[in-house]
């Protein structure tokens, strides 16, 4: 009897398990039924390099925009990544306790604040400085990346904290035991023991970065050129999809979900580099990983 | 570079450098939290929260979208966390490394990267249209389950992983089954993660407005059955700042929005630290 | 927790999930309506003075665009879509179109901008890029920053037919993807220049006269003021019953003092 609840309980926990799979064949399929006959009546060369993105005369090159998203991604966890590592190991070893106390929270909160208060907050606040700054407009991949890094480094701070206070006591004691500092057991020992649950928080913030809609239109500038340096106006994937959704019919409507496609793609692509290294990883440290 | 800086130098140079960036986030956190509450808390009364919009949300109050919100959010939240624990529990208990647990984990992970507009499109296409639920809370709901769960997996994994092997080996030396050992001993040890986990995702589903677009409806009464129409907070804050109808009162909700989510945080952080000291005492 | 309190919480859940899955609530008729997210707040008032006389009709005013309003309610998921651009032939078939105002659209540039007029000839030149400092038009010395909005969207569609033509808008225009936030552009920065609709107009930026005519709701109504979009209800077929009664309201006089509260410019 028991046995066979065992049975039951492991296939149920299966059943949970593969359903992200389902969600994302279901996904896949869809947004590939309404896609692809965009990119087979246009060419898929044509498409994904095409540098003229112009609805109205039948012009649908996505190029541009590929490079607007990886610039503001790359930009922003560029930004992001240091900082939030480094606030991070300052909450999980450093910060006072009542400091900690008042700052997990808010960090949180700052997770939940929505995108159009940043975009915003962005459009008022950060695109005049720009502006004033830097010449131009304003609106620049820049800008875009410096709002998007706000955005995730909640994301990237709380799940490196946990990554980092989950490894085990006896790890920092021995390092400690042994002559080290506490900065070179945090350097040695913590941070590659947690390294895969903070490549687990780079991901999920990376995922944030590249889907962010409503705050990057809103200080990108959405611009259809290559930018020649970061404070050109670029348009990213998800706000050529956001920007004309509501307006497209035919082939234009069938190009948005193409553009659907690319942004598919360069996700699948990221994941495999980023796991790549998480896989790296954890050979290099062996025993680390619990 | 060990040799030219000694241990103890690099220890103080590095805490310089760890305390400085805290204290940046912090400050960066401050002003935009500072920003939304000076801007948005004078809009704010009890009037402002217990009355109905009026004018399309130009005058009167958000108590509609404030009900919408909990109501769509609970059943995001309610949806995604059994699926959620329960996935993360099979990933670190049950699988071994085989090919379905890493097409399992990388689903997750994409999951977690495809664009909320995306999930907006899908969810109009398959909850709305194909599936006949029409513009509802039952749909919005839905969509934001699916956007959660990846988030709730991850984390929930993470924690999961980081219980010693030795409780588990503890607890199944005395003679429970591997069902009682994850029920009784890695679950209860991994529940501050967890919550860490759905407070993440709850944050996601609360805030998020491009997913919903679609789906949710907009209407302006309150939602009583799942399948009636609705206008989150979120959703409601997009239109008065976007169609420029009051940007007062966009400032009022984005602040009341803030408080709300500071008020989740605060209070499952209390009961989970509560929990923990518990757990530690027994 | 012991197992009787959970058991007890999980039945409470199902039975309130049971519940609010077949709560009655088809009490009520309903009204969908989707489409423009421009006329989503005419639409919206419009719904609610129309439920204050009818207790019994619960109507949803959903966003989304214009051509997913079109769209859904030839797919007859809506009763009524709703659209900020004039329909193309293909879209037409087998719907019927009402107009229930017009709106205008504003060309806005910055409050410091010494410039109170152009002509349509400079503004095209402008928007196509011909022109780049406001020098040459007559004002500062001050390199000149396009805001245009998405393409597709009502108020640029009627803005390309009316003032560009043939010429396109410069590719590295600014795009917003709101009146609201067009708005803020302009705002804050002393070279901007763009268009939002005269129903959202402020003082935050300042609205320029267009070959000697100013905009205002006088000058939309009577045509002499060119840049105007249409507002438009579209219904599959005739329609029948409550949407039908729904439309009369919109057109009566009534409905059409709304409109006007809603600064769009009544048809009638």
């Amino acid at each position: 009897m028991t046995k066979y609840e065992e049975f039951l309980i492991e296939k149920g926990l299966f059943i949970t398990a593969i359903l992200s799979i389902i969600v994302i064949l279901l996904i896949i399929g869809f947004i590939f039924k309404e896609g692809l006959p965009a990119m087979e009546s246009y060419g898929f060369l044509n498409f994904i390099f095409g540098m003229d993105w112009s609805p109205s005369d039948g012009q649908y090159g996505v190029f541009t925009m590929i490079i607007g998203s990886i610039g503001i991604t790359l930009l922003s966890l560029l930004f992001a990544v240091p900082l939030s590592l480094l606030c991070a190991i300052f909450l999980a070893e450093i910060a006072p306790k009542t400091m900690k106390r008042i700052l997990k929270p808010v960090i949180e909160t700052l997770a939940g604040i929505p995108s159009v208060v940043y975009g915003f907050f962005g459009l008022i606040i950060l695109v005049p400085f720009m502006r004033v700054q830097f010449g131009g407009t304003g609106f620049s991949m820049l800008t875009a990346s410096l709002i998007l890094t706000v955005m995730i480094l909640p994301t990237i701070i709380s799940i490196s904290e946990d990554a980092l206070k989950s490894v085990p006591h006896e790890y920092k004691e021995a390092s400690l035991a042994l002559g080290a500092t506490h900065w070179q057991t945090i350097k040695n020992v913590l941070f590659p023991a947690a390294i895969p649950g903070i490549i687990t928080a780079i991901i999920l913030g990376m995922g944030r970065a590249v889907g962010e809609t409503l705050a990057v239109i809103m200080v990108a500038g959405n611009v259809t050129q290559i930018p020649n340096s970061i404070f050109d106006p670029v348009r990213a994937l998800t706000s050529n999809i956001a920007l004309e959704m509501g307006y497209a019919t035919g082939l234009h409507y069938n190009a948005l979900f193409a553009t659907g496609i690319i942004l598919f793609i360069m996700i699948i692509i990221l994941l495999v580099i980023a796991n790549y290294f998480h896989y790296k990883k954890k050979v290099v440290i062996g025993g680390g990983y619990l | 570079m060990n040799r030219i800086i000694s241990p103890k130098m690099a220890q103080t140079i590095m805490k310089g450098v760890l305390w400085a960036s805290g204290i940046i986030t912090v400050l960066i956190l401050i002003v935009i939290i500072g920003y939304i509450l000076i801007k948005g808390l004078p809009v704010v009364s009890l009037n402002f929260l217990f009355s109905d919009p009026i004018d399309s949300g130009r005058a009167g109050g958000i108590f509609p979208m404030i009900i919408s919100s909990l109501y769509v959010t609970l059943i995001a939240i309610v949806v995604a966390t059994p699926l959620g624990v329960g996935a993360a529990v099979y990933l670190s208990e049950y699988a071994g490394e085989n090919t379905i647990v890493k097409l399992i984990r990388f689903g997750a992970e994409t999951l977690a990267s495809i664009p909320s507009i995306v999930f907006g499109l899908f969810g109009l296409a398959f909850f709305v249209i194909y599936l006949g639920f029409g513009w509802s809370v039952l749909s919005g709901g839905l969509i934001l389950a699916l956007m959660v769960l990846p988030t709730i997996l991850q984390v929930s994994e993470v924690s999961l992983e980081a219980v010693p092997k030795s409780y588990r080996e503890g607890s199944l030396a005395i003679g429970a089954t591997k069902w009682q050992t994850i029920y009784r001993v890695v679950l209860p040890a991994g529940i501050p993660g967890i919550t860490t986990g759905v407070i993440l995702g709850l944050a996601r589903a609360i805030s998020e407005a491009a997913a919903i677009l679609f789906a949710v409806g907009a209407s302006l009464s309150i939602p009583i059955s799942i399948f009636d129409p609705a206008r989150p907070l979120s959703l409601h804050l997009y239109i008065l700042a976007t169609e420029g109808i009051s940007l007062d009162n966009a400032y009022g909700t984005a602040a009341v929005l803030v408080i709300l989510v500071l008020i989740i945080t605060v209070v499952t952080n209390t009961l989970v630290e509560r929990y923990s000291r518990k757990m530690m005492g027994r | 927790m012991d197992l009787k309190y959970k058991l007890g919480i999980l039945i409470a859940i199902i039975i309130i999930i049971a519940y609010l899955t077949f709560i009655p609530s088809t009490n009520y008729e309903r009204i969908q309506i989707a489409g423009s997210t421009s006329v989503q707040p005419v639409a919206e008032k419009l719904a609610e003075k129309f439920e204050e006389t009818h207790p019994n009709i619960r109507i949803n005013v959903q966003g989304g665009g214009s051509s997913l309003g079109i769209s859904s309610v030839s797919q007859g998921i809506t009763d009524i879509g709703t659209s900020s651009r004039e329909l193309t032939a293909k879209e037409k078939v087998g719907l019927n179109e009402y107009i229930i105002g017009k709106e205008g659209i504003v060309i806005a540039v910055n409050n410091q901008n010494s410039i109170n007029e152009l002509t349509n000839a400079q503004l095209r030149d402008i928007f196509s890029g011909k022109i780049t400092s406001w020098k040459e038009v007559g004002g500062p010395d001050l390199e000149i920053h396009v805001i245009t909005r998405e393409s597709g969207s009502g108020t640029r569609s009627a803005f390309e037919n009316l003032i560009m033509g043939d010429t396109k808008i410069r590719p590295d225009a600014i795009v917003q993807s709101s009146t609201e936030s067009v708005k803020q552009a302009v705002r804050q920065d002393p070279g901007a220049i763009g268009f939002v609709s005269l129903a959202r107009m402020s003082s935050d930026v300042k609205a320029l006269k267009i070959d000697g005519v100013a905009p205002s709701e006088e000058a939309v109504f009577d045509g002499s003021y060119s840049l105007q979009t249409p507002f438009i209800f579209v219904v599959k077929g005739e329609p029948q019953g409550i949407v039908k009664e729904f439309i009369d309201f919109t057109l009566s006089p009534e409905g059409q003092a709304i409109v006007k509260e809603e600064k769009v410019v009544p048809v009638r």
